[in-house]
């Protein structure tokens, strides 16, 4: 059953996207999500923003249930279930952590949580500056923070794989950590293979129950729901459908 | 022949534990892997003519014993499911096509279609408890149970199993229609209409507001369905409802189902329930010597 929470904090942070913090006393690792229940509206899954002390999500207004998301303010009550799935695994060494638009929010607290600014870079890229997020925070978590846009607005003129191949040439990652488009994972994973760094990815599906139980958010032979959403290079290099095929609310397979 | 083994209205099954229909089962990739996982047969979910995107989220409440689902039949449609089945049959493992409609024609087309695509059965779902028009609408009426049943038996070749709903006092008699009417087996027992509100918010919680009670809560209610299925009938009952342990299934078995299926507790204990099971069971069989599964069917009505 749900809790119902209230907000206690939205922030804009981000062009059309912000963050709704509330409490909500359950441990949460980097990488899960929850199921945020709008009453009338929808019931979507969103990626935990904020893992420690007061919890977080953070979103953009893609649809009619991320704008009523835009829309709340303190006080205001949404249902939460969870957290589900799991997340990023924080191994030793050094890590470099990819996060296309508004797949940093759920990279940051992996960043955050790994505790130690000189052994984890981030690299942040977006369409343009106003969809750059969380670059505060990922300095003060990294030491080396780096952007790139797709029309130079701000760092590295290009996408954010470009950004990590640049960042590959002059250092060497034990590990990376990414989530963004899949287009964009789907270009990140030769280039890591090239280089011989492991990765673990955060694939998205359409989802209804969350829970594992209806097999809506079927990816291959893995529900993105419990088995995911992070998934290692090594499991996504098997799956057929990576990069290639998503499913609609039906079922039916279609072209990404 | 494995202790295990069992054979249903002619499906021959490794062991007894089939993935229920509804769960995980809207894809070849999911069907796969429920078949790594140890299932002894797979029940796809349901598939209609059409494709169908189901009701609008909230689609479950999680509860302590148990859960309330209303996903509104979600699924590709009859057409595009022979790609999944295609997958599917890499399984190696008998594949179970349920389907569900609101005429018998349909049924009747939905039925052969999943013949063709090489299912061992198929599996009427006269159960649904909360899609208008489908369902359990149609599974409370022996007559329309009958007709709906007589129709597919006269389009295939495969084995025909009707999943009953509880949601009634005539199920025996809805049993007696099946059987009457040519069905292989029966299939008890579909999940309990239920709802469930949130206080704070003064609503029901599904956007269907009713959806239908699953997992252990439902047990005792599934177990009493099959007893008296079991006694009624001569075709085979298949048992469903809160089955999460190996003892669970026995005592399935022993109220009379000849196998059994598994959905919530993949949500609840995950996908390992299988194996856990099926250990379970085989370490039983040996420990009691009664030799295999088979001969424990029923054996509680001895003493009733």
């Amino acid at each position: 059953m749900h809790e119902t929470v209230e907000i206690l904090q939205s922030e804009e942070v981000g062009k059309g996207v912000r963050t709704l913090r509330f409490e909500y006393h359950h441990k949460v690792s980097p990488g899960q999500f929850f199921m945020v229940w709008l009453p009338g509206v929808d019931e979507i899954p969103m990626s935990a923003s904020y893992c420690e002390g007061r919890k977080g999500i953070t979103v953009k207004d893609v649809g009619p249930a991320t704008r009523s998301l835009c829309n709340l303010r303190s006080g205001d009550r949404i249902g939460i279930r969870g957290p589900y799935g799991h997340g990023y695994t924080l191994h030793d060494g050094r890590i470099l952590a990819v996060g296309g638009g508004t797949g940093m929010a759920s990279l940051l607290p992996a960043v955050e949580a790994i505790g130690d600014p000189s052994r984890v870079d981030v690299a942040i890229g977006a369409r343009n500056v106003s969809e750059l997020l969380f670059i505060d925070r990922a300095k003060a978590a990294s030491k080396n923070v780096r952007t790139s846009t797709d029309d130079g607005t701000n760092g590295l003129k290009g996408t954010a794989v470009d950004l990590v191949a640049d960042m590959l040439s002059k250092e060497r990652y034990d590990l990376v950590l990414a989530c963004g488009p899949e287009k964009m994972l789907f270009y990140l994973l030769p280039l890591l293979r090239k280089h011989n760094v492991r990765c673990e990815l955060s694939l998205e599906r359409y989802m209804k129950c969350g829970a594992g139980l209806c097999g809506s958010c079927a990816l291959d032979e893995k529900r993105v729901c419990v088995d995911g959403p992070v998934f290692t290079g090594e499991q996504a290099q098997t799956m057929i459908d990576f990069g290639k095929f998503r499913r609609n609310e039906a079922g039916q397979q279609i072209k990404l | 022949m494995s202790s295990l083994q069992v054979d249903v209205a002619g499906v021959r099954l490794k062991n007894p534990t089939m993935l229920a229909s509804g769960m995980v089962g809207e894809t070849g990739g999911s069907l796969l892997s429920v078949a790594a996982a140890g299932a002894g047969a797979l029940v796809t979910k349901s598939i209609g003519m059409e494709p169908r995107n189901g009701y609008g989220n909230p689609t479950l409440v999680e509860l302590e014993d148990g859960y309330v689902n209303a996903m509104g039949l979600p699924g590709p449609g009859i057409d595009d499911f022979r790609t999944e089945m295609e997958v599917a049959k890499n399984g190696n493992v008998p594949i179970i096509g349920s389907i569900f409609a609101s005429s018998a024609k349909d049924f009747a087309l939905l039925s052969s279609k999943m013949e063709e695509y090489g299912a061992s059965a198929v599996e009427l779902n006269l159960s649904c408890p909360h899609a208008h028009g489908y369902g359990m609408e149609m599974g409370i009426d022996p007559e329309v149970v009958s007709a709906i049943v007589k129709e597919c038996k006269d389009s295939v070749s495969i084995p025909v199993f009707a999943k009953l709903t509880p949601n009634t006092h005539r199920l025996v008699e809805v049993g007696r229609a099946v059987e009457k009417a040519g069905g292989d087996a029966v299939v008890a027992i579909n999940t309990l209409k239920a709802m469930a509100i949130s206080v704070e918010f003064r609503r029901p919680v599904l956007s269907n507001r009713f959806g239908g009670l699953s997992g252990p809560a439902v047990k005792p209610v599934g177990l009493r369905c099959v007893f008296d299925l079991y006694a009624a009938l001569e075709i085979p009952v298949i048992g469903v409802g809160g089955i999460e342990t190996w003892r669970d299934a026995l005592e399935y078995i022993m109220a009379g189902a000849s196998a059994v299926q598994i959905g919530s507790a993949i949500g609840r204990r995950g996908i390992g329930v299988f194996s856990e099971i099926t250990t379970g069971l085989e370490r039983y069989v040996e420990q009691d010597r009664c030799g295999n599964i088979q001969g424990l069917v029923g054996v509680a009505h001895e003493h009733a």
